[in-house]
């Protein structure tokens, strides 16, 4: 059985980074997984701007962004492994792996990163009624067709959901010549950023309704027709606002959702609020030894915040197979409540934290001046204005390790206030 | 000119072609599709029926019943998923029990030897997820689970195999008695000569019928729609958990598939256009509220896919099987519903045996072959594993994450005897793309695969049907609206 210290499966922007930061923590006998024949994950088919603003003050595009990590990596020892697909992890981090050229084997890591990246929910998953006919997509499988395979996939488009992908697939279908006739999210905002509705939607004159959703599907062997409706605040379609688009194509982009299979099969906890699995201050899962990093642990909507993290758990692998084995530490859980729908990381141990930490959540509803509260018990520990937070952005906070270091109970809370203004 | 011409290749025209593949005849089926088993054979409960449903003394008791076994065996000569978990029926109220009493005597008569009555705390210890409100049961063991359209797939490429010529895009227009035989034309403007005509063109069997004058078949089409949920939600059940038909209709079903999902549905309703498989808010919403009455944890959250299919009723309750009145050498199998898929194997012995009687001359084959392989390289152990991939790497490579296919299981598919072409073809001979992302990831280069091993361009890679067009032409090509 081949070893290695540290396997990291799979090879986006939270691969990359985590390998390259594990090799400049002193760990050499790094495996990078991947199922793609090429590195960089989803990154590849991302060929417009945006990327790398916050990491190298920079816009580029996707395949720019993953190069560069792809040069970094190029560098270290780390050994590369594409097309390959795991298989199976177990407990005691034996990897069954498959592939072309070494076939069917079990590797043994001492340490395991999770970097698998999320999935597309489909038609399915919101359960739309009506034919089952070509012409229906995901957005990210129509932006693959395009970007990678280089055809088209219909010539008259509707965008079901506003999260980022179905934004920037609206410009793109666009470009190629196609004619996007709405954009229709069923909640009462958009979840993708604010800068995309402007720059994909807006510039092009596509109409975004907000609060509609698709209530029926026609077209025996292509789609023919979309009929949208209105909805009420229960999200249920209010009869006589129907519209009718006669359209080839719909596109759906109503979700991400971590993908966890070979995770839960491990026996590693998950947290339904991100379907990811909970990870501790330093990012490693209820697994000892198995770490998790990117888009399998929440969805981010910035890569460069992926990048973060990803490196935050390249430097605790490299630390727990050079024998840091101090973890075990009292474990605070951070609670996520009201507005607040969850944070990553799910739970802390204090002695772990060297200065201070970075806490990731989302919120459920729109505030403008909001103040996020941060308690233990009764007493707040640590507070954080916000110009405004919205659903559609992933926010953060920073808590100072002093702010933390004397809590008494064995959880913290976190909520997000309106600050009212006298 | 053919001996025998069988119209329709569900699952019902596959296994009367394969029965007749075993005599030295000429013999070919029609399809107007571009695959097998398009019809109720692709949409359906998929359940191996015990047979204490049906009339006791009824053509469809006897071959649900006989059906049921000659299935099993099938399955297992020719490597076809099929496993029996058996079924149970649930009583809620003291109506239900007597429901669940007359079935027990009913399915005894039919000669089901096996059936038992459980009592409340036997229904909830073998199956704990079982609403509370259980009084009792029908348990009947021999009640399985199968892959219908892998089932009619095979029974068609073993009639391949044994010399059976099968025409698709054929869509029967019009048949003409003409002395000795039938001429039958065909929508693409082929005509095909037989002896002898085989009705097995499902809920389209009464339009068949009318082709030569005979109108005893009426179809009252009915749709019934399905919930398929993620494998997470596969496990919920160990049994196929039916429910007593009340006053406001027939109950639905929950049960665990053969490739491990949760199959929850159908409702009954009466539709005007046989060809309308669509899925409609307010059957869904009937469906998963029956469902829950039975099983309330089923988390419809976790659905991968929904799904209809119209069934081939018909006013009167039994099955039409024979020679037509009107005409002679034309035979029905027509309003084959449900338990249709259960009782095909045991029709095709059946109209084969009243064909001879009516004339045909029937002289058996002594080299009949009655075997399929598949490769499937998730059922192999690590060294067989090994094996194929050395001999083919392509089986190293995984298309499709959620079920784990290859390519060379991809490749495999679309050679050999009924061959795929589509994209959905592929899925239904591979399981690529019937998981969780539902082919978000798998079905470009399932695209890529086709174009490449057909050698078509990608645009001309169809989603199933004919005109199911995925890709509409190259970027950058010019042409906008
Ligand atoms: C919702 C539903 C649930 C069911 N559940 C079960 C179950 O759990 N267990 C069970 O045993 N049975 C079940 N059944 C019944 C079972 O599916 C059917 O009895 C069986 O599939 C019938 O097979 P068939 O070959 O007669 O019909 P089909 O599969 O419909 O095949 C008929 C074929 O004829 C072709 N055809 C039609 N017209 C023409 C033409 N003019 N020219 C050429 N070809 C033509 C069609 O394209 C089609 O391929 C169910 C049915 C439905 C709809």
């Amino acid at each position: 059985m081949r070893h290695y210290q540290l396997a990291i499966i799979g090879a986006g922007p939270a691969g990359l980074a985590a390998a390259v930061k594990a090799y400049e923590n002193g760990v050499k006998k790094i495996l990078v997984i991947e199922r793609d024949k090429i590195l960089g994950g989803i990154l590849n088919q991302c060929i417009h701007n945006g990327f790398g603003l916050h990491r190298f003050k920079q816009e580029l595009t996707g395949p720019e962004y993953a190069d560069r990590y792809i040069k970094m990596l190029n560098e270290t020892s780390a050994e590369i492994q594409t097309d390959t697909m795991v298989l199976n992890i177990t407990k005691e981090r034996i990897l069954s792996v498959i592939s072309p050229l070494r076939g069917f084997e079990n590797i043994k890591a001492d340490a395991v990163i999770l970097a698998m990246g999320c999935r597309e929910r489909t038609r399915g998953a919101i359960r739309i009624p009506g034919s089952r006919p070509s012409g229906i997509f995901t957005a990210g499988t129509a932006q693959r067709y395009i970007n990678i395979d280089g055809y088209m996939v219909g010539r008259r488009a509707v965008i079901l959901g506003s999260g980022d992908i179905g934004l920037i697939m609206a410009r793109r279908m666009t470009l190629e010549g196609a004619k996007v006739l709405a954009c229709i999210e069923v909640m009462p905002y958009s979840s993708g950023l604010n800068r995309n509705i402007v720059q994909c939607l807006n510039d092009f004159d596509i109409p975004l309704y907000l609060s509609h959703t698709v209530i029926d599907i026609k077209g025996a062997n292509r789609l023919e027709k979309v009929i949208a409706a209105k909805v009420d605040e229960n999200r249920r379609p209010i009869k006589g606002t129907e519209m009718e688009f006669d359209c080839d194509t719909l596109l759906l982009s109503i979700g991400l959702i971590p993908e966890n299979e070979l995770t839960r099969a491990c026996g590693i906890q998950i947290d339904f609020r991100t379907n990811g699995a909970y990870v501790y201050e330093n990012m490693q899962t209820s697994c000892e030894g198995i770490f998790a990093c990117g888009n399998v642990v929440h969805v981010h909507d910035l890569v460069d915040y992926v990048s973060e993290e990803s490196e935050k758990a390249g430097e605790a692998a490299a630390k727990y197979i050079l024998g840091d084995k101090t973890l075990n530490n009292k474990t605070i859980e951070i609670d996520a409540q009201g507005a607040v729908t969850y944070t990553v990381p799910q739970r802390m141990r204090c002695e772990n934290i060297d200065k201070n930490l970075k806490v990731f959540f989302r919120v459920n509803k729109s505030i403008d001046k909001a103040k996020i509260i941060v308690s233990d018990y009764q007493k707040d520990i640590a507070s954080f204005k916000k110009q405004y937070v919205v659903p559609g952005e992933m926010q953060n906070i920073i808590l100072a390790k002093n702010q933390i270091e004397n809590i008494r109970g064995d959880y913290i809370t976190i909520r997000a206030e309106e600050i009212i203004s006298e | 000119m053919y001996d025998v011409l069988i119209i329709g290749c569900g699952v019902v025209g596959a296994a009367v072609a394969r029965e007749f593949s075993k005599y030295n005849i000429s013999l070919a089926v029609l399809e107007a599709q571009n695959d097998v088993a398009m019809g109720q054979t692709k949409a359906n409960s998929a359940i191996i029926h015990a047979g204490y449903d049906p009339e006791t003394g009824t053509k469809m008791a006897k071959l649900n019943v006989f059906g049921n076994e000659l299935t099993a065996k099938l399955c297992k000569k020719l490597n076809v998923s099929f496993k029996r978990i058996g079924s149970l029926v649930v009583a809620f109220d003291e109506y239900d029990q007597m429901h669940v009493n007359n079935l027990f005597s009913r399915g005894s008569a039919n000669g089901i030897k096996d059936l038992e009555i459980w009592s409340r705390e036997k229904c909830l210890k073998e199956e704990p997820a079982l609403s509370n409100k259980v009084k009792c049961a029908l348990y009947a063991p021999s009640a399985g689970i199968i892959n219908p359209w892998e089932y009619a797939l095979a029974l068609a490429q073993t009639a391949v195999k044994n010399g059976a010529d099968i025409y698709f895009d054929s869509f029967v227009t019009s048949i003409k008695k003409e002395q000795e035989y039938f001429k039958v034309s065909v929508l693409n403007g082929s005509s095909y000569y037989a002896k002898y005509i085989i009705n097995a063109a499902g809920v389209h069997s009464d339009e068949i019928a009318s082709m030569v004058s005979d109108n005893a078949v009426k179809i009252v089409p009915t749709k019934g729609e399905y919930y398929l949920l993620d494998k997470s939600q596969g496990t919920l059940v160990n049994h196929i958990i039916f429910q007593c038909p009340t006053e406001k209709g027939k109950g639905v079903l929950v049960a665990p598939t053969i490739h491990g999902n949760l199959i929850v549905g159908p409702n009954a309703e009466y539709t005007k256009n046989k060809n309308d498989t669509s899925t409609s808010a307010s059957g869904l919403d009937y469906v998963a509220k029956m469902a829950l009455k039975s099983v309330p944890d089923i988390n419809f959250k976790d659905n991968i896919r929904n799904f209809s299919g119209v069934r081939a009723n018909t006013l009167d309750e039994d099955f039409i099987i024979g020679e037509s009145n009107t005409v002679k050498g034309f035979f029905n199998l027509a309003g084959i519903k449900s338990p249709g898929l259960t009782a095909a194997a045991a029709i095709a012995k059946e109209i084969v045996q009243i064909c001879s009687q009516s004339g045909v001359v029937l002289e058996r084959k002594d080299n009949f072959i009655n075997e399929r392989k598949v490769v499937s390289l998730k059922s192999l152990t690590a060294d067989e594993k090994n094996k194929l991939i050395s001999s083919d790497p392509k089986f190293g490579r995984v298309i499709c994450r959620c079920e784990t296919v290859t390519e060379g299981e991809i490749i495999a598919a679309l050679s050999g005897v009924l061959p795929a072409h589509t994209v959905d073809g592929v899925k239904r001979r591979t399981n690529a793309g019937m998981g969780r992302c539902q082919g978000g990831f798998c079905s470009s280069r399932i695209v890529e695969i086709i174009s490449s091993q057909l050698g078509i361009d990608p645009c001309e890679v169809l989603q199933d049907a004919q005109g199911s067009v995925i890709l509409t032409k190259r970027t950058k090509s010019g042409d906008t609206v």
